[in-house]
């Protein structure tokens, strides 16, 4: 009789201590809080050979957001952290946007080609600054990125000249509104692009490398890691998301608004990667987590429309759940809290979890110093 | 004593690279900031003299216009000092704006009542902050993150619109300029020049701003020397939240007018404000007057923006943005390197 109920209890704790439950958990919970309010909410029909439904569009709004904070995860996982993306996407739609408007043909395809390529250049230029001043000049990086996000919005207006430029490109529309089999186009972006990052760095050793060298930069070169390549590396790849984000977000609007394109992005997908269960410190990150966190953010966002809440009250949900997941995810929080009710099971639950994204964050510290 | 309480003292790691021997000592960032201040002022007098530049009023604009700023850079400069850092400034000032006009202005309550209801509401919720990144560990940068997107919240939630100040009590007060015989000062500036003497005396005379050197130097060395870091952690958030609510009431004084928008983005600039004033971003070292040369300058900025006329608003950005990374750099000439 005891056997299976221990069998039980322990697949239970195995399910519960995975670092993907309680995202996973808090958005299956946001979704069906939405049901009451929207009965059909998982419905899915078919209209015009596209598939419409709240679901496809949690996805489809939510994607800019889920790059960035891919991007943005793997900064974070090198112990560092990139403010400038919000920056980043406004710059690359500017650009991109621009060279589109000038052209006498702006569906010409190859002329739409070269635009992207303008933009991601771009992209790719600020995060090879970024990772310059960080792996090379040893700047902090929330200081080193912020240079990017102040001077970044300057930066767009001035290619935009202060103005909002609209575009009107039926290939580039493709990127952020159009349509591929069924889907919207962007899903299929946001799936190759995490597809790529997970094979790149769980298939590889690259990931571990990167969690070395946010774990210890300097024990990592000790031991032969080129952890300031690998720096410069995550900045670039931070900023590619953050500009093929930039790509979407323009072209789904079919305009650019360096003012307004990207605006807090930032924040949400640093807010989306520690929901993800990746902690601040750096030394270990979870994509699937990420792209769950960046999901709830965006499912919460579209809960608050659906339910009737009035929209301004949106932010301050939003620091609601920030407050929440943080203090959840602090150990000194879950010891008074918790540890006060039931100190046996929970200490005994939480001794053999290393898994959790803060119980080793504790020890990373001390071998810093 | 006073010779250690003139230049505060900072683990010797950090200064003693080659470089910072070569460029001296830790008063330099302040006197380049100063002396770039200085390069622009004779800039714009060379460039504008016929437009009215050298008008002593012009200078004394700087102050006006940015009293709020500096205010809200002058609680950001404790926090860095302390090695922490505040994203909710520009938040708890647009909410501050709002939520003293909707008092003003909807519910009809008395300024001298309103003023107090706010700064305690500003200095409570950077106590709470300041609670949660002491006694549960988290990192200030989130804990902020968090206040910032609270305070804009509440803001938007008090009202979607903005709300125009006409109280006459505010109006008088926004047109009431103090007379220094060169030129005239608002009561805003006068305030402002006030909390940074307070933050003067605090920081370097008295020892709880040497308890937010300690602690900015090394908090484990702080800790060890039985310091209480708690409290003045908490102390340093709260006199910042009580710092962006009183910036708020001055902003609403210039401005006269609650907007849910009112001061997006403005914690950059406090903080580009202390960087470039020299306070190191890592803690520990700085000066309150830098922080007021780095408002100065950033004010210096929009001022020769405006008379240059052609010039488009975002340059100011792109300046912001230029000087703020060529400060960070000399800071970092300035320290040792002490890792990749």
């Amino acid at each position: 009789m005891s056997t299976p109920s221990t069998a039980a209890t322990s697949r239970w704790r195995a399910l519960t201590h995975h670092n993907l439950f309680w995202p996973v958990a808090v958005l299956v919970a946001l979704l069906l809080v939405n049901v009451p309010f929207t009965p059909d909410f998982f419905a899915i029909r078919m209209t015009d050979g596209h598939l419409y439904g709240s679901l496809v569009s949690i996805v489809l709004f939510g994607s800019p957001l889920i790059l960035v904070a891919v991007g943005m995860t793997l900064v974070i996982a090198t112990g560092g952290i990139d403010l400038s993306v919000g920056a980043v996407v406004a710059i690359t739609g500017a650009l991109t946007c621009s060279y589109i408007s000038d052209q006498a043909d702006q569906n010409a395809l190859s002329k739409v080609f070269l635009a992207m390529g303008i933009g991601l250049v771009a992209a790719v230029v600020c995060g090879l600054w970024n990772g310059f001043l960080v792996a090379r000049m040893g700047i902090q990086p929330i200081i080193a990125t912020l240079i990017i996000m102040v001077a970044g919005r300057g930066v767009a207006q001035l290619i935009s000249d202060g103005q909002i430029i609209t575009i009107n490109s039926e290939p580039y529309k493709l990127i952020g509104g159009g349509y591929w089999l069924t889907l919207p186009f962007s899903i299929f972006v946001v799936a190759g692009v995490v597809a790529v990052t997970v094979a790149l760095t769980r298939r590889t050793a690259l990931g571990l490398l990167v969690e070395s060298v946010g774990g210890n930069a300097e024990a990592s070169r000790l031991v032969g890691i080129r952890s300031r390549r690998i720096k410069i590396m995550v900045y670039v790849f931070c900023a590619l998301c953050a500009g093929i984000a930039g790509l979407m977000i323009s072209s789904n609007t079919s305009a650019a608004d360096g003012n307004n394109a990207g605006l807090w992005i930032e924040l949400d997908a640093i807010l989306a990667v520690v929901i993800g269960g990746t902690s601040l410190l750096g030394g270990r990150f979870s994509i699937g987590g990420t792209v769950v966190g960046a999901l709830v953010i965006q499912t919460l966002t579209t809960t608050i429309y659906t339910i009737g809440v009035p929209t301004q009250t949106n932010l301050v949900f939003k620091a609601a759940v920030v407050i929440v997941v943080c203090l959840l995810q602090s150990p000194k929080f879950r010891a008074k809290v918790f540890g006060a009710k039931g100190p046996k099971g929970l200490r005994r639950a939480a001794a053999p979890a290393p898994a959790t994204p803060d119980a080793d964050a504790a020890p990373k510290m001390e071998v810093s110093r | 004593m006073s010779a250690t309480t003139k230049t505060p003292t900072v683990p010797e790691a950090r200064t003693t690279s080659r470089a910072a021997q070569l460029l001296g000592d830790r008063r330099l960032p302040v006197l380049v900031t100063a002396a770039l201040f200085l390069a622009m002022y004779i800039t714009g007098l060379s460039r504008y003299q016929n437009y009215g530049f050298g008008e002593p009023q012009v200078f004394l604009n700087l102050f006006i216009d940015n009293g709020y700023l500096l205010v809200a850079a002058v609680g950001a400069t404790f926090v860095i000092m302390s090695g922490g850092i505040d994203l909710s400034v520009g938040s708890v000032i647009g909410f501050t704006t709002m939520f003293t006009a909707w008092l003003v202005e909807r519910q009809g309550l008395p300024l001298l009542l309103v003023v107090p209801i706010a700064l305690g509401v500003g200095a409570f919720g950077g106590f709470l902050m300041g609670y949660v990144i002491h006694n549960f560990e988290i990192q200030p940068f989130i804990v902020t993150l968090a206040g910032l997107f609270l305070f804009r919240g509440l803001c938007l939630v008090i009202s979607k619109e903005s709300i125009s100040i006409s109280d006459s009590t505010v109006s008088s007060m926004a047109q009431t300029r103090v007379s220094l015989g060169l030129g005239e000062l608002s009561i805003g500036a006068i305030v402002a020049l006030v909390v940074l003497a307070a933050a003067f005396y605090v920081l370097h005379y008295t020892r709880f701003g040497r308890r937010v050197y300690a602690i900015g130097g090394n908090e484990q060395s702080a800790l060890l020397m039985g310091l209480p870091l708690g409290g003045t952690k908490i102390a340093v958030y709260t006199m910042s939240g009580f710092c962006s609510a009183l910036a708020g009431l001055l902003f609403m004084l210039y401005i006269q007018s609650g907007d849910p928008l009112h001061a997006v983005g403005m914690e950059l600039d406090a903080i580009a404000a202390v960087v470039i004033g020299g306070t190191l971003l890592t803690g520990g070292s700085g000066y309150v007057l830098g922080t007021l040369f780095g408002v100065l300058v950033l004010g210096l900025i929009k001022s020769i923006i405006q008379f240059e006329g052609t010039l488009s608003s975002w340059w100011t950005k792109i300046a912001t943005g230029v000087l703020l990374c060529a400060f960070i750099l000399i800071q970092r000439a300035m320290t040792a390197r002490k890792q990749t």
